[in-house]
């Protein structure tokens, strides 16, 4: 059963072929069995049975929604009540939130079962996963490889089918990087579409909620639980949410898809680029019309991002100081001292690394040089888009430059391991929704193709992915001692 | 721009991260080279352009000033390093 969609899964589980706690304890023993992955952090069977078996219940009565029963894994970002939420961070490798984030009470709603919370790069910095204060994960596909990150665990154990589907979120390309490198589906909803409360913040401007799943299908089901207002999220955007299955296979006959030239220059890895044009021309022949774009400012998004998220990222984590809850210091002189001794200690490399950029930058006498200097090109970055979008429809590309790379290749060289978010970290400037799609293998590993959509235009984008889904089998491969 | 360690000093003192000598010559190297990769954004000319905070350009909504939770003191306080009788215990700050 563990090779099913989460649609194919649903189907079984209201016709009564196995239970929910019979599903939830297959997927259990595999990432028992798998451990060697490190995709999860904290693995609670008796939680997960204990709303298996209430699922069943309900199942039993018809009275499950299209979800009901079934498992899903959590990235450790989202509070989750009563169970150890540590966002990858030796900072709360104790905390117990005391509530729980409406992306998790939503799924609970609709009856899903959480099957654990997965590893991630330290409080969602980082592209490879091995920022983790618990080790890194490692690619199904190749375990010398990394998963891509922030949302490495939940990714890997898609690809694996620890678990048919998992959550994550997108800052700067963790949702869509992890799903393309890792062989998946990964969709970044448009900023603010799902709530952020509950969620362990990152950069709030940026930071947003979506899906890793094996099909665009998944994805939808998934949305139609997870999108929404919430009155707890002030950045929440309340517009009508619409049932992302309806219109999935719509015919793409006239569709206009913009190709930026900069998402195809030098940087991006010759295999790569060949996926990414076979798949254009799928498109091409379901009648899409593909259309040379400019986006100018393009080669700067890395640097504006690199300004941004740290600066964001230094004020959330201000909050970290050991007084109201995670790790403290044992060691202090006083107050001052305990703060620095438990930041010191609580706080990874990469963290510690990005907290000190962005007070640098937001400090006295450097506001304007960076942080206003940064959000003005976030403008201009934006406008680009707008401008863009006036010709077509959606804009496609490769997600990452090259396939996973090797654990270790990029730890030494931050700005190596930023660069490799180049053609995703546009779309969060700009908080526009994005997905990125399995198009094929480079060297046996998997490669992503991204599409990017015009505000609120996720049941679009999901409906491009499901028709290429129809016409591909490239979502349905699973690595090599997985199967 | 290259940081002097007085700087990374500086710094760290204000995001309250406690360094050690053996760590300041990194923390100057790695930081210097971001802030010249970011030194970048310089080649474009934004003087008449408007911040951009939130992507949309939305503004954030306001809502009404009501107690929205009820007294959830020692639940939030469970997970505190050090509370004692509803109070989180700090080291002493005034002598």
């Amino acid at each position: 059963m563990h090779s099913k969609t989460i649609k194919q899964l649903s189907a079984d589980l209201h016709r009564g072929s196995f239970s929910s706690v019979e599903l939830t304890q297959c997927y259990l023993d595999r990432i028992d069995r798998n451990q060697k992955l490190n995709a999860f952090i904290t693995v609670d069977p008796e939680v997960s049975l204990t709303q298996a078996r209430a699922a069943d219940e309900l199942l039993k009565k018809s009275d499950g929604t299209l979800l009901t029963g079934i498992p899903l894994a959590h990235k450790d970002i989202f509070c989750t009540e009563g169970m150890l939420t540590t966002c990858g961070s030796k900072m709360l490798h104790n905390f117990i939130a005391p509530y729980s984030a409406t992306l998790i009470e939503n799924c609970q709603q609709a009856g899903m079962v959480c099957l654990g919370k997965t590893n991630m790069d330290e409080f969602a910095m980082g592209s490879s996963n091995e920022t983790s204060y618990y080790g890194p994960v490692k690619n199904p596909w190749n375990e010398k490889m990394v998963p891509g990150g922030s949302s490495g665990g939940s990714a890997a154990a898609v690809s694996a089918r620890l678990a048919p589907a998992g959550t994550g979120t997108d800052t700067g390309g963790s949702i869509r990087q992890p799903a393309a490198l890792c062989g998946i589906t990964g969709l970044k909803p448009t900023y603010g579409r799902v709530s952020r409360y509950g969620m362990v913040a990152f950069a709030s401007s940026l930071d947003q909620a979506g899906t890793l799943t094996q099909t665009a299908e998944d994805a939808a089901l998934l949305m139609n639980v997870i999108a929404g207002f919430d009155t707890k999220d002030s950045t929440s955007v309340d517009e009508p949410v619409p049932d992302y299955l309806h219109g999935l296979s719509n015919d793409l006959d006239g569709l206009r898809v913009g190709l930026p030239k900069q998402f195809f220059d030098d940087g991006l890895h010759s295999d790569v680029a060949k996926i990414v044009a076979e798949a254009l021309k799928l498109f091409e022949k379901q009648g899409a019309t593909l259309i040379d774009i400019d986006l100018p400012n393009s080669d700067l998004c890395v640097p504006c991002y690199y300004v941004i998220a740290p600066s964001e990222a230094s004020s959330n984590l201000s909050r970290f100081d050991g007084v109201r809850y995670g790790h403290r210091s044992e060691s202090y002189q006083d107050l001052v001292d305990m703060y620095m001794k438990t930041r010191a200690e609580g706080f990874g490399v990469e963290v510690k690394r990005r907290i000190m950029i962005g007070t640098y930058a937001l400090s006295a006498g450097y506001y304007d040089a960076y942080y206003l200097k940064a959000q003005k090109l976030r403008r201009l970055i934006t406008q680009d888009f707008d401008q863009a979008f006036e010709q077509v429809d959606v804009i496609m590309g490769p997600t990452t430059p090259t396939p996973a790379f090797e654990l270790g290749a990029k730890t030494e060289d931050p700005i190596a391991m930023y660069l490799n978010d180049i053609y995703t970290i546009s779309v969060n400037l700009s908080g526009l929704p994005g997905i990125s799609i399995p198009a094929g293998f480079a060297q046996g590993l998997p490669v992503g193709l991204q599409i990017i959509g015009p505000y609120f235009t996720e049941g679009k984008l999901l409906n491009i992915a499901h028709r290429f889904q129809m016409e591909t089998d490239w979502h349905k491969k699973i690595p090599r001692g997985f199967d | 721009m290259a940081l002097d360690s007085q700087t990374v000093y500086r710094i760290a003192r204000l995001a309250r991260i406690d360094i050690v000598d053996s760590e300041v010559k990194r923390y100057a190297s790695e930081l210097s080279s971001i802030l010249e990769f970011v030194e970048q954004m310089n080649k474009v000319n934004t003087e008449h352009i408007a911040p951009l905070s939130h992507p949309q350009d939305r503004t954030l909504r306001l809502r009404e000033d009501t107690v929205s939770e009820g007294n959830l003191r020692e639940k939030l306080q469970a997970g505190a390093p050090a509370a004692e009788n509803g109070l989180y215990l700090v080291p002493k700050v005034i002598e």
